[in-house]
């Protein structure tokens, strides 16, 4: 995978530098609050409710075992033994001290880790699938192109104070993992009828107080493309995109006022302009990047594990997780691994610097190495021989890492809410938890199939409850903690924005409401109907109809 | 009623201002000021700088506890997560 150049790992150590001074001319007094505050949010550092909390950038989630144990060095020495993983791939910590961050930051440094691009008005740090590499349905990897737009959109000159902060993910594959749909801009590599791989280029999606599915403004652009064109986008935004009303700064305000088309209109008239420049990568140094994400030294095997069937056969338990947590992976005799960082009734997305650990030697013996994180919080195995499925298993059993709920109704999205975030309304946690407990036992939560349940403390909506199959927003009522629930909504590929349904509910209310709105759907569904295809074919009606019978 | 709040610069923990005029740690020791004071209060406190972050107002009622709209924002920020007890000041004491 890729490695910091020279020229990459220059920059990130001067960063660190630079911040250093920063700081210690902070607590001298030197500088404000009001004048160090965009000099903290340029190197990834908030100030919450209890501390401040430092995100730090994985880009397109992809890291080393070595990465992770220095990240569980972070979360012992400097912080409380924690780190909590995020919707954009990156982990954050709760309880760093100002006058801790540049060591911290120092330490990153020497794995080749920064938290630039990690908050501010500048292009964040790109997403991408976390089975990259992996995925038996993807055309290609999409990572060098992740990584170039990385190399491209750090430190750019023209692009580091946008309207707004602005947000890329890329997928290769027809299944969106990525939820491209709801990016400001969202990238989808497959190849066409002429057989020739290129982008649908997807600009205009978003969520928080007002959520749009992105349009797309161009269904193909060549690869070698890929720079200028998102450099005409970014440009038209820049020079179009509304700075005087922070609630009208996104791009996806923009597109919609303008109209896709017209907007589209507008990037291909800049494109024409610059597409012939420098901006595009010539062949030499997209095959240079390209190298970098070399598949590891897959041996061949065949397709099936003796050994893998004889521990599924004599161990149920082993099975389940099989079933629910593993992928199929395109080379025979491997699988696409995925550890949930949602035991029943905890953190979604907490991990502590044992586990870290723990995850780091596993992926270090059985997985090249390689670890990524996914935008729902969890953590995925790439590459894992079937033969070794076993001792994985055991291995993250141990660590307490071995819940079998990957995509089913504890593997809920939360934000960290007002536990922890000062813009929060209501907490987030708290309901994630106890819904999880609620749903019972794996085996029935197994029966029910994906369900996708997302949780917002406030209407900012990093929880991404707009598109959950179940979505649910904290409201403040004088003080109280109300919840409202939408339902429908999906970040896949198949996007689309959830339906409020009723009034906001208490806290408690909301528990029950979700088990009620679950119980219907068994009842209803047909075939092997997800909840999402029951609501679908119903509408809304029915389902509000058995939330307001029940209350 | 109203007490000023705000993170101390150097690790961000939550300090009241206190009698003395120095920053204290526990809510419980927080001085209560007049709403017609409050605002020159705050503004005194907000100037030094090389104490404190994101200082502001929140409002008390006649026991000094904070007010119910504020309550479980600035209950959390005094004691911790409600999901980690073993962490924030409510880890700390002994009860
Ligand atoms: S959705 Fe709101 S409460 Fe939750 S993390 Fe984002 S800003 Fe904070």
């Amino acid at each position: 995978m890729y490695r910091y150049d020279e020229f990459d790992a220059t920059m990130v150590a001067e960063r660190a530098t630079q911040f250093r001074g920063q700081v210690a001319r902070r607590l001298s007094g030197e500088l404000s609050e009001d004048e160090f505050k965009p000099l903290r949010l340029m190197n990834g550092l908030y100030l919450q409710l209890h501390a401040y909390m430092l995100r730090v950038a994985i880009p397109y989630g992809t890291f080393t075992s070595r990465q992770m144990r220095m990240l569980a060095h972070v979360a012992r020495k400097y912080d409380k033994g924690y780190g909590h993983f995020t919707t954009r791939q990156n982990i954050q910590y709760n309880w760093p001290a100002l006058v801790d961050v540049p060591d911290i930051l120092d330490d990153l440094a020497s794995v080749e880790m920064h938290a630039i691009q990690t908050s501010g008005n500048c292009i964040r740090n790109v997403t991408s699938d976390q089975y990259a590499g992996a995925a038996a349905d993807e055309v290609e990897d999409p990572r060098p192109y992740a990584e170039m737009i990385r190399q491209w959109s750090t430190f750019h000159p023209e692009f580091s104070f946008l309207p707004r902060k602005f947000k890329i993910a890329v997928t290769a594959s027809d299944n969106d993992r990525a939820a491209t749909r709801v990016h400001d801009i969202g990238l989808r590599l497959y190849k066409n009828d002429a057989g020739e791989t290129g982008f649908e280029v997807i600009v205009g999606g978003g969520l928080g107080r007002t959520p749009y599915i992105g349009h797309t403004i161009r269904e193909f652009l060549p690869k070698e493309h890929l720079l200028s064109y998102l450099e005409a986008i970014l440009r038209v935004y820049n020079t179009q995109g509304r700075r005087d009303n922070l609630y009208k700064a996104r791009i996806k305000i923009l597109v919609n006022t303008e109209g896709a088309e017209r907007f589209g209109e507008l990037v291909e008239a800049e494109w024409e302009a610059i597409k012939g420049g420098e901006i595009d990568l010539p062949a030499e140094e997209m095959a240079r990047i390209d190298a970098y994400f070399a598949p590891p030294p897959f041996e061949a095997l065949s397709v099936d594990s003796a050994a893998l069937d004889q521990s599924r056969q004599d161990n149920d338990e082993f099975a389940q997780w099989l079933r629910v947590n593993t992928v199929p992976h395109k080379i025979p005799g491997y699988a696409i691994v995925n550890i949930s960082l949602k035991p029943i009734g905890g953190i979604p997305g907490d991990i502590s610097d044992e586990q870290m650990e723990a995850v780091a030697d596993i992926a270090e013996r059985y997985s090249f190495d390689e670890i990524r994180a996914t935008h729902e919080q969890n953590l995925t195995l790439a590459h894992v021989k079937k033969d070794d499925l076993f001792a994985v298993w055991q291995a993250l059993k141990a660590a307490d890492l071995a819940t079998a709920n990957a995509s089913l109704a504890s593997d809920i999205i939360a934000c960290p809410g007002l536990d922890y975030c000062n813009l929060a309304n209501t907490r987030s946690i708290p309901i994630a938890q106890r819904i999880s407990e609620r749903m019972g036992d794996l085996e029935k939560q197994e029966d029910l199939g994906e369900l996708k349940i997302k949780i917002s403390g406030c209407i900012n909506a990093c929880g991404h409850h707009h598109v959950g199959h179940i979505g649910i927003l904290g409201v403040d009522k004088k003080g109280e903690e109300f919840y409202q629930i939408t339902l429908g909504g999906s970040a896949a590929e198949d996007a689309s924005l959830g339906e409020i349904v009723g009034r906001g509910l208490s806290s408690g209310d909301v528990v029950d409401a979700v088990e009620t709105l679950v119980g219907f759907y068994r009842d209803n569904r047909q075939d092997k109907e997800r909840f999402l295809d029951t609501y679908r074919r119903l509408g809304a009606e029915p389902f509000k109809e058995a939330l307001y019978a029940a209350a | 009623m109203k007490i000023v709040t705000a993170n101390r610069l150097e690790d961000g923990a939550v300090v009241y201002l206190g009698d003395d005029d120095r920053w204290t740690e526990s809510l419980a020791d927080a001085a209560q000021f007049d709403d017609q004071d409050a605002e020159n209060v705050l503004a005194a406190a907000e100037s030094r700088v090389e104490e404190i972050a994101g200082a502001y107002l929140a409002p008390v009622d006649e026991d000094g506890a904070v007010s119910a709209r504020e309550r479980l924002r600035e209950t959390i920020r005094s004691a911790g997560p409600t999901v980690r007890l073993d962490l924030g000041r409510q880890s700390e004491c002994c009860a």
